[in-house]
């Protein structure tokens, strides 16, 4: 009887379409940026979406819905950031285009459980992906923690993610970095799909760039503006005198 | 009370002032009812090792349910024997009895240290004892001391008629059960498990590999049983016995019935690396136990070509391993709920105990932009608004002390609270997703409606849109 079972394992993987014929590489459905992640962004890695505000997370989510393909994606997030930019919604995933019974969530007290939740949930092949959500610069997560979570995601192909807000820029082993921040809709009356100003600050296959880009809910892929979107001042070169990237101000109030 | 003090004529409830008199050099102890319940707590842990059946009694007894259990310690005498001399060995003044109730045991024990009563045979062990050994209030012990009745025979021989209308029903149970005539169910301290198997050592065990060792062929035997049975465990415990009588138990659950030895060390062994104070053996064990404190029938798994069985079991397996370590209420899944009110439509639940559930998620409408956003605040937070007509959406907002010009605005979304489950009558809110100048959306509502209801409307940030 077991022996069947093996067997017949034996005969679906035969069958099973290769889990990426694209030699390990999702396209995102935008394609600048895929042009310039040589093909989509790599499976079995880390990369890094530094958030400026809420796209971030939105971004990350939609990086790791396409990675993940049809397999569960596990989204860790530390009480801090619930309380502070509010809790992963199962109704706001849902209206995303991110099926929310194919999410799991968990909740970890500090940055050394959620780094050590994401090890261990790296070792699980039945993920898809896995967002790691680090508030601030903790000193546990330093150039060591980000090179062994690059090890667990190559080990059983998960893909990683970091979540970062409210973070210096700092070294790390992943594969790209993403600078994200909410991109402005086009026109006074259209109210438009979610939008990102999105900066491949780092990518160690190719180019590095900054784009719009729009999620579309509906496939679960990324596009490009339209031409006329495109003109509309949507996009600031980025400036050369100070850092691309700093923080909202904050006023007194 | 130990001998020595009795050799003094000390006794409990006497006055301080004529003890001291007697003995000039008392040292006096503040009573300390706290520690004394925790020592108590303590040595009742130790008691496990005879019978997971174990229960307080008051504040200075303990009461063993050991039916099944005595052959294991060479008889009743034996086991007994064993009981009185490990505790007296720690230092400890004990008094025991074994009797086939709770309370002819417990009155014995008490009043007939030593004694062992023959299934039966309560109504002649007790027959001597004084009516206080029947755990009666003081106020019908007085009552019968001055009627004359000074041992248990002596009341058991008046009518129970004439008892019932002197004292009531309550103290004819109490004798009834003193008499072995009824008995009345104790309730253990701990979970009474379904299964258990446990490994005594000749000699104490201290290296770590070799308890993991034991904790895999505890788990062998264990899933021996639960495969004879067809049945998984979802809740295992695992308990240390230290040779100097501290007890240790860890416990985990799983989201399925497991009835892998190999798994449950695994898990196990995630268990006891989280451990905050980590696993003491001082001089060492001399028992470990594997306890499966819920089963649940196991299914054998049906092979279907479409499914993905092996997904769902590494899943289940990483949601063991994540509860293990940090907390079952930490590992969560998200459930749909049958309501409109936004924040209580989906749950996230514990995933291993997420229970099976018809609704369904709302499917996004396709073509719409997202009208829910991704984060949601746990609780609404509120702003200082600015609004162009009092129904409108605000043209400025203060949240968290930075001003936000709102550039871009959808709505409302008018939700009316649920009046039908509510007592007091709840504002009705108007939704409004809000862009700003730099292209942050928010989602915003107003509490109450202007001049239709009985509040002042005020405004909230409900969650952000990505």
């Amino acid at each position: 009887m077991s022996r069947n079972l093996h067997a017949l394992a034996g005969i679906r993987q035969l069958l099973a379409p290769a889990a990426d014929p694209d030699g390990g590489r999702t396209p995102l459905g935008h394609a600048q940026a895929d042009r310039a992640l040589r093909g989509g962004l790599m499976c079995g890695a880390l990369h890094e979406v530094f958030a400026a505000d809420a796209a971030g997370s939105g971004f990350a989510a939609a990086l790791a819905r396409r990675a993940a393909g049809s397999k569960r994606l596990l989204w860790i997030v530390q009480d801090y950031s619930a309380l502070e930019h509010g809790q992963v919604s199962a109704t706001g995933l849902a209206e995303f285009g991110i099926d929310p019974t194919a999410v799991l969530l968990m909740r970890a007290a500090n940055a050394t459980d959620a780094l050590r939740a994401g090890a261990d949930a790296l070792c699980c092949s039945a993920l898809g992906a896995v967002i790691v959500e680090i508030p601030g610069n903790p000193k546990i997560l330093d150039l060591v923690a980000s090179r062994r979570l690059v090890l667990g995601a190559q080990a059983k192909g998960v893909t990683a993610f970091l979540l970062r807000s409210e973070a210096e820029i700092e070294p790390s082993a992943a594969q790209t970095r993403w600078l994200v921040r909410s991109g402005r809709s086009p026109g006074i009356d259209d109210w438009g799909s979610p939008r990102f100003d999105a900066e491949l600050s780092r990518n160690r296959q190719g180019e590095t760039g900054r784009w719009m880009m729009e999620w579309c809910c509906d496939d679960g892929a990324f596009r490009g503006l339209s031409e006329q979107a495109a003109h509309s001042g949507a996009v600031v070169s980025p400036a050369s005198d100070r850092p691309a990237f700093a923080p909202p101000q904050r006023r007194a109030g | 009370m130990d001998a020595r003090a009795a050799a003094l004529k000390l006794h409990p409830g006497m006055a301080l002032a004529s003890a001291r008199a007697m003995v000039r050099a008392l040292d006096v102890v503040e009573a300390d009812p706290a520690a004394d319940a925790k020592l108590l707590g303590q040595i009742a842990d130790w008691c496990d090792r005879f019978t997971p059946f174990v229960a307080i009694d008051r504040f200075d007894g303990l009461l063993l349910d050991v039916t099944g259990a005595t052959h294991l310690f060479g008889g009743e005498e034996k086991m007994l024997a064993q009981i009185r001399a490990k505790i007296a060995a720690q230092g400890f003044v004990v008094r025991g009895a074994l009797a086939g109730t709770a309370a002819a045991a417990r009155a014995l024990a008490r009043y007939a240290d030593g004694t062992i009563a023959a299934s039966g045979e309560e109504a002649k062990a007790t027959a001597f004892l004084p009516v206080a050994a029947l755990d009666l209030e003081p106020r019908d012990t007085h009552a019968l001391k001055r009627a004359g009745l000074k041992t248990i025979a002596q009341v058991a021989g008046r009518g129970r008629g004439e008892l019932n209308a002197r004292f009531g029903k309550t103290f004819v149970f109490k004798l009834d059960r003193a008499l072995g005539l009824g008995e009345q169910p104790i309730s253990p301290r701990r979970i009474l498990p379904d299964l258990l198997v446990e490994h005594r050592f000749a000699d104490p065990v201290v290296a770590e590999d070799f308890i993991a060792g034991t904790l895999l062929s505890l788990g062998r035997s264990l899933c021996g049983v639960l495969e004879e049975r067809g049945q998984g465990a979802r809740f295992l415990e695992a308990s240390f016995f230290r040779t100097d009588g501290v007890v240790r138990h860890i416990a985990f659950e799983t989201a399925r019935p497991l009835r892998e030895a190999e798994t449950i060390a695994r898990l196990f062994r995630a268990r006891l690396d989280a451990l905050a104070d980590p696993l003491d053996p001082g001089f060492g064990f001399d028992l470990v136990r594997l306890a499966a404190l819920h089963v649940e029938r196991l299914v054998p798994e049906s092979v279907g070509l479409g499914a993905r069985p092996d997904e769902d079991k590494e899943i289940a397996f990483l949601i063991d391993r994540l509860a293990a370590r940090f907390g079952s209420h930490r590992v969560l899944s998200f459930q749909a709920q049958d309501t409109h009110i936004p924040e209580a439509a989906a749950v996230a639940v514990p995933a291993q105990h997420a229970p099976e559930t018809k609704i369904a998620f709302e499917p996004r409408l396709a073509g719409e932009v997202p009208r829910r956003p991704l984060r949601m605040m746990e609780k609404p937070e509120p702003i200082d608004v600015m609004a162009q007509v009092p129904d409108g959406p605000p043209l400025r907002f203060r949240w968290r002390r930075v001003l936000h010009a709102v550039t871009r605005a959808e709505g409302p979304e008018r939700i009316a609270m649920e009046w039908w489950k509510n007592q007091s009558p709840q504002p009705t809110r108007d939704y409004f997703r809000v862009e700003d100048e730099a292209g942050r959306r928010f989602w915003l509502y107003r509490d109450g409606l202007y001049g239709r209801e009985p509040f002042s409307p005020r405004w909230y940030v409900h969650g952000l849109f990505a």
